[in-house]
């Protein structure tokens, strides 16, 4: 019964959304069904735009992973940007450094970019833990940290031609293979995706079964009675972060040496803030996050090519979305609605 | 040194202002029970309608426009701030979730509604506050140059409004009234004050300050709205807790950040610290940031009622 | 004609699920103290929150002075002169006595709120009512009778003719009872009338004049205090004949299974809350520990149970020394903890009952394996449990916690925790909140407890229930244990007054707070 509740109180929010979006396009004089139509089609028209769509979307299961694992344990993280760039630096520095077979090389960088994220979720972890650092604000100050990090260290040494990137990811560095490529006709997609699903099948069972998801949520509800039972409430947080950051890490790498050729320099990766969303409307559970990432997916895929198609600028796909967060978050109104209409329909019987 | 020093604190006092705007308008929310973490977002919304407002209004009135401009900014933030009012204490919603979407609605729109009026995403103005140097008070030795040279007219706009925020906060009846609010909303409503009102009031002076806030970054240093204020709405919040929820204790932190992060800025002109690495200098304020939060939350003492949801039926 | 300054007529109230007041009337009369009796639950509060306009009723009529009015909200109330202590303290922490007082009804010159004209109308009250209170004390440095004091002064200093008084000694010593005693009979000679909420039969018997008796929402009857005995009043509370006294047989305790020595503790302020202190606890014996709330049983109980960091002493459970040991540890060396909150300790209120049930064991077998848990084995746990302690709950052990009433939650705890069958239960405030059923089946479990020579170190407010229970008392006060004695052998008066600390010169007369002189005890 929750699930349903759930779903309802996303479909409201999106509804509402999209509605938002759509008078905003009528207020800057553009046609709203025309608008759309553009938008879901440069998301789904074809094969190409599909594996786009996919592509965009792992890495926002992934980040919305990280977020929905923090916010079940009851850490209001934002550090998924930063965690993305840590991950994706380590992910871009090994494969410019390193030359092994591509398997290998794809190993390490999973491995590498997860540790890069945990360190740099668990720092803040570890300060809410010993010192009550408000989550919020240390993570959102660990991303502008990773941002100037890259900002720094890319430009000198693994540059391109350009200063404001780096060079170019070789073949068995990149999570990219041919026969997934030609499969969607070209498209952005990688590998990326599997390591998505295996990582949400992963969290479901670490989550819902396990005995650490137990100590993990009971610390996310109520640090008192987890105190009262006997589990380390310190440890736990910082265990949470660390984990939320791995999650993110891999993001990265989905993202830089995946979804991308090369990593981007000056840049704040706004899938950190698109993974609240994701989580948000996602009701925190891992299938709702690959659900809403989905939807952002095509939102995002769509966005460019709505632009092209009509000029609509871009940026309203991000205020759609953030406009859908906004709505979630005063979801008491649509749960009060979807009980209400529950005991209306009750009441008929 | 003390060239340096003398050289520096005009601009450190530049970028303290709005930082110190932020941190009071997060004091009165927070004064009232309500965390605001949408501040970074209330000040972009600021920065960007200040922006529009110059740049359609100088032509016909000159330096009138930038008054003007600053107004309109703190009316769009309290208007702004509506929405994270409604969605928090109305609809009971989580205060931290709230404030998130208030920060990403506002880039995206902001720079959508640039976009759709400039192309670029950017609005540039040409006109800001003129440094001045105060008359008499500028020529006081060591004191003079440190603070009344190179200084804005919104500088003391600002100071004015954290003694007058002082006075309201703890010898008027509002304030009074505020501070049950965010202390115990419970023995508020017994008294017969109506809490909903009350935080709904915090909610929409910070969104008022915030905005005057974003409009102050553009007329002074910042000169064009580019769609983010860099983290600048997250630095008033630590500053708010470093300044232990009081008005000088605010004032004395943001100042404290205003000076590390100027430090970075200005390295270029300074051959001493030209020498430190750019990522060290850029990433100061930041790293300083964590710092004192590390040093400062063990001790904190926020309203007790801070970030709590306030439900008058479950009484 | 009856001279009645309050009626309340055929109020009713419903809540989500719950029928909290069905068809009350009640009559207070000028000049008159009136009990409502009532179990925990009963609809007591609910009713006088109406009055005090915290709720509206669905139906029903209040007459002040034979005319009809509508109590919106508590400033109508006010203005009607109607006024409050509640049970839960209505004050902030780190405002002044005088702050306090006015809120909302602020005295002002020109812009800014006149203090110091409010602090001498206080002054003034405080001295004719006999109240004692500083003005311009912070009330986290005042102590809690003193806290209720101000509460008081609140209603007087907004005129307030009918008092409502909502279980005022939960927190007082014997002592401050008495002197809370005098000050109504102050009041009422003043011209006062007062509503008295409690549960307390021997309450009733010292002040009420009369008492309606509320069970489960209606009104049972109303009496003359004075015709009628505490047995009477108990049974028409409860619905059949009471007994106060638990049948214990006595019993040779053996040998010593928790040895505390020297131990000092500080509390969340960084004061010294336990000081010195001493005990011994033994296997087949229930050892009562008596204090008025804020002498240090929190901090001992969190200390003992591994929740507080120890500063300097002792603690030795069945020989081995678990000073330093974490929660864990001493759980399984045989240690099982009753919290004082069950709402932010005993239970993680979003979780389900059957999680909840496994909170101190869920890493271990049969509950988990590997490190994944046995959701079988947790069900059929939590459905034996709440069966064996009559919790009742919606939708069985799957219901989330929250949704429970409190004294089902209660039982849930306590019936986890005896299920571990512990050598030492540290058992705070076991029965709060419980109707009186649950109460004796709880008591009766605690016995059986002790009977099979396990040992129980009960720590409660309720001295009837210390007395009651126990095989020995220790007394706990600013801190230490000034004394241990034998129940059978002792008054409650006796005990009240070591409560205060024997041998201050315990008058008991009402503290006079003077700002930072005179510190209240340390919460």
């Amino acid at each position: 019964m929750k699930g349903l509740r759930d779903l309802f109180t996303a479909l409201a929010a999106v509804i509402l959304g999209l509605l938002a979006g759509a008078a905003l396009m009528w207020a800057i004089g553009a046609n709203p069904v025309e608008g759309f139509s553009y938008l879901f089609r440069g998301g789904l028209m074809n094969v190409e735009r599909i594996g786009n769509t996919l592509a965009t979307a792992t890495t926002l299961t992934l980040t919305g992973l990280a977020m929905a694992f923090a916010f079940r344990t009851g850490l209001f993280s934002i550090g998924a940007s930063g965690q993305m760039l840590m991950g994706g630096l380590v992910a871009t520095v090994i494969g410019l450094s390193l030359h092994l077979p591509k398997w290998e090389m794809l190993a390490l960088i999973l491995l590498a970019s997860m540790i890069a994220g945990a360190v740099w979720g668990f720092i803040p972890g570890y300060l809410k833990a010993r010192f009550n650092v408000h989550e919020v604000v240390s993570t959102i100050m660990l991303n502008w940290v990773a941002y100037w990090i890259v900002y720094y260290t890319i430009p000198a040494h693994f540059k391109a031609n350009l200063e404001t990137e780096s060079a170019r990811i070789p073949d068995y560095a990149s999570l990219k293979v041919a026969w997934l490529t030609d499969l969607f006709h070209g498209s952005f997609i990688n590998l990326g995706v599997f390591v998505a699903i295996v990582c949400v099948v992963i969290t479901a069972v670490v989550l819902n079964r396990s005995v650490l998801g137990y100590e993990l949520k009971a610390v996310g509800f109520s640090k008192t009675a987890a105190e009262f039972a006997g589990i380390d409430v310190e440890k736990s947080m910082a265990l949470s972060l660390g984990i939320s950051g791995a999650l993110a890490g891999l993001a990265g790498a989905t993202f830089y040496v995946g979804y991308a050729v090369n990593m981007q320099v000056g840049v704040m990766p706004s899938q950190g803030m698109d993974a609240i969303a994701v989580a948000l409307l996602g009701a925190n559970s891992p299938i709702g996050v690959v659900l809403a990432a989905l939807f952002f997916g095509v939102l995002h895929s769509g966005k460019g090519f709505m632009n092209a198609m009509t000029g609509i600028p871009p940026e309203i796909g991000d205020t759609i979305i953030a406009i859908i967060i906004y709505f979630a978050a005063t979801s008491v109104l649509f749960t009060r609605l979807f009980d209400g209409l529950r005991a209306k329909l009750r009441r008929q019987h | 040194m003390w060239d340096i020093v003398s050289h520096i604190f005009p601009y450190a006092i530049a970028f303290t202002i709005p930082l110190l705007a932020a941190a009071l308008g997060g004091l009165y929310s927070e004064r009232g029970g309500v965390v605001n973490i949408g501040l970074e977002g209330l000040m972009v919304i600021g920065n960007f309608v200040c922006a529009v407002t110059i740049a359609k209004l100088q032509p016909s009135l000159g330096q009138g426009a930038i008054w003007l401009g600053l107004a309109a900014a703190a009316a769009a933030g309290l208007v702004f701030s509506i929405l994270h009012a409604f969605a928090s204490i109305s609809l009971c919603a989580n205060q931290v979730i709230s404030g998130t979407a208030i920060n990403m609605v506002a880039s995206a729109l902001t720079v959508f509604l640039a976009r759709t009026m400039t192309g670029s995403g950017n609005v540039r103005i040409t006109l800001g506050f003129v440094p001045f140097d105060v008359p008499v008070l500028s020529s006081i030795p060591i004191l003079g140059p440190l603070l009344f040279t190179k200084s804005y007219a919104s500088t003391w706009l600002l100071l004015t409004i954290l003694a007058v925020s002082w006075f309201v906060l703890y010898r008027t009846r509002f304030g009074l009234r505020l501070r049950s609010c965010g202390e115990h909303p419970q023995a508020a409503d017994a008294a017969g004050i109506n809490v909903y009102r009350m935080r709904y009031a915090g909610v929409l002076i910070s969104g008022a300050l915030a905005g005057l806030s974003g409009g102050t970054i553009l007329v002074t240093f910042s000169g064009e709205f580019n769609g983010t204020v860099a983290g600048l709405g997250f630095l008033a919040l630590a500053a708010l807790i470093f300044g232990n929820w009081k008005p000088l204790g605010i004032l004395g932190a943001t100042f404290f950040f205003g000076f590390a992060a100027t430090l970075a800025n200005v390295s270029q002109v300074v051959p001493a610290v030209s020498k430190i690495p750019g990522l060290v200098l850029k990433a100061f304020p930041y790293v300083v940031t964590i710092l004192a939060l590390v040093f400062f939350s063990k001790t904190t003492q926020a309203p007790k009622a801070d970030g709590e949801i306030y439900d008058a039926s479950k009484r | 004609m009856d001279d009645y300054i309050v009626e309340m007529l055929n109020i009713t109230k419903r809540f989500p699920g719950i029928l909290a007041n069905d068809d009350i009337s009640i009559r207070l009369r000028k000049g008159e103290i009136h009990a409502l009796l009532g179990e925990n639950g009963a609809g007591k509060s609910t009713l006088m929150s109406i009055l005090f306009g915290l709720y509206k009723p669905d139906s029903g009529v209040i007459r002040l002075r034979g005319a009809e009015v509508h109590v919106a909200n508590p400033n109508v109330a006010g203005e009607l002169g109607i006024g409050m202590v509640h049970q839960h303290f209505k004050l902030v922490q780190n405002f002044t006595v005088t702050e306090n007082i006015v809120l909302g009804l602020e005295p002002m010159k020109g812009l800014v709120v006149d203090l110091r004209s409010a602090a001498e109308r206080i002054e003034k009250l405080s001295k004719t009512y006999g109240l004692n209170v500083d003005p311009w004390a912070r009330i986290e440095d005042i102590t809690v009778g003193m806290q209720q004091r101000v509460e008081i002064l609140k209603m007087l200093y907004r005129n307030a003719e009918v008092l409502i008084f909502d279980e005022p000694t939960g927190v007082l010593t014997p002592q401050e009872i008495d002197d809370l005693m005098a000050i109504m009979r102050n009041l009422i000679a003043e011209g006062k009338s007062i509503l008295l909420i409690t549960h307390k039969l021997k309450e009733i018997k010292a002040i009420a004049d009369r008492c309606t008796v509320i069970r489960r929402g209606k009104v049972v009857g109303t009496v003359n205090v004075a015709d009628t005995d505490e047995a009477a009043m108990a049974e028409m509370m409860v619905g059949r004949a009471v007994s106060f006294t638990v049948d214990k047989k006595p019993r040779e305790p053996g040998g010593v299974v928790l040895e505390v020595e020297g131990l000092n503790v500080l509390s969340s302020r960084k004061a010294l809350a336990v000081k010195d202190l001493s005990l011994e606890l033994r296997y087949g014996e229930i050892l009562g520990l008596a204090g008025v709330d804020g002498n240090g049983q929190t901090e001992l109980v969190e200390a003992l149970t591994g929740l507080r960091k120890v500063q300097s002493g002792t603690v030795r459970l069945k020989g081995v020394d678990v000073t330093r040991a974490s929660v864990r540890a001493r759980i399984a060396s045989g240690m099982a903890h009753i919290p004082e909150d069950r709402q932010r300790r005993g239970l993680v209120l979003d979780y389900s009952m059957e999680d909840n049930l496994v909170l101190e064991v869920y890493g271990e077998r049969p509950y988990s394996r590997g490190g994944f848990l046995d959701r079988k084995a947790i069900r059929s746990h939590a459905e034996k449990l709440m069966e064996d302690f009559d919790v009742r709950s919606g939708e069985g052990a799957v219901e989330v916690a929250r949704a429970l009433s409190g004294g089902n939650q209660q039982k849930a705890i306590v019936g986890r925790e005896i299920d571990h069958d512990p050598d030492v239960l540290v058992a705070v405030q076991p029965t709060r909140g419980l109707d009186v059923g649950s109460i004796e089946y709880i008591h009766k479990r605690l016995v059986e407890q002790r009977d099979r020579g396990k040992a129980v170190l009960l720590v409660s407010l309720e001295l009837d229930e210390i007395m009651d229970l126990s095989d020995r008392v220790a007394v706990i006060s600013h801190g230490s244990i000034v004394g241990v004695v034998d129940p059978a052998a002792v008054t409650e008066a006796d005990i009240g007054l070591m409560m205060t600390g024997v041998g201050r010169g315990g008058s008991g007369g009402p503290e006079v707070a003077r700002g930072s002189a005179g510190k209240g005890v340390e919460k």
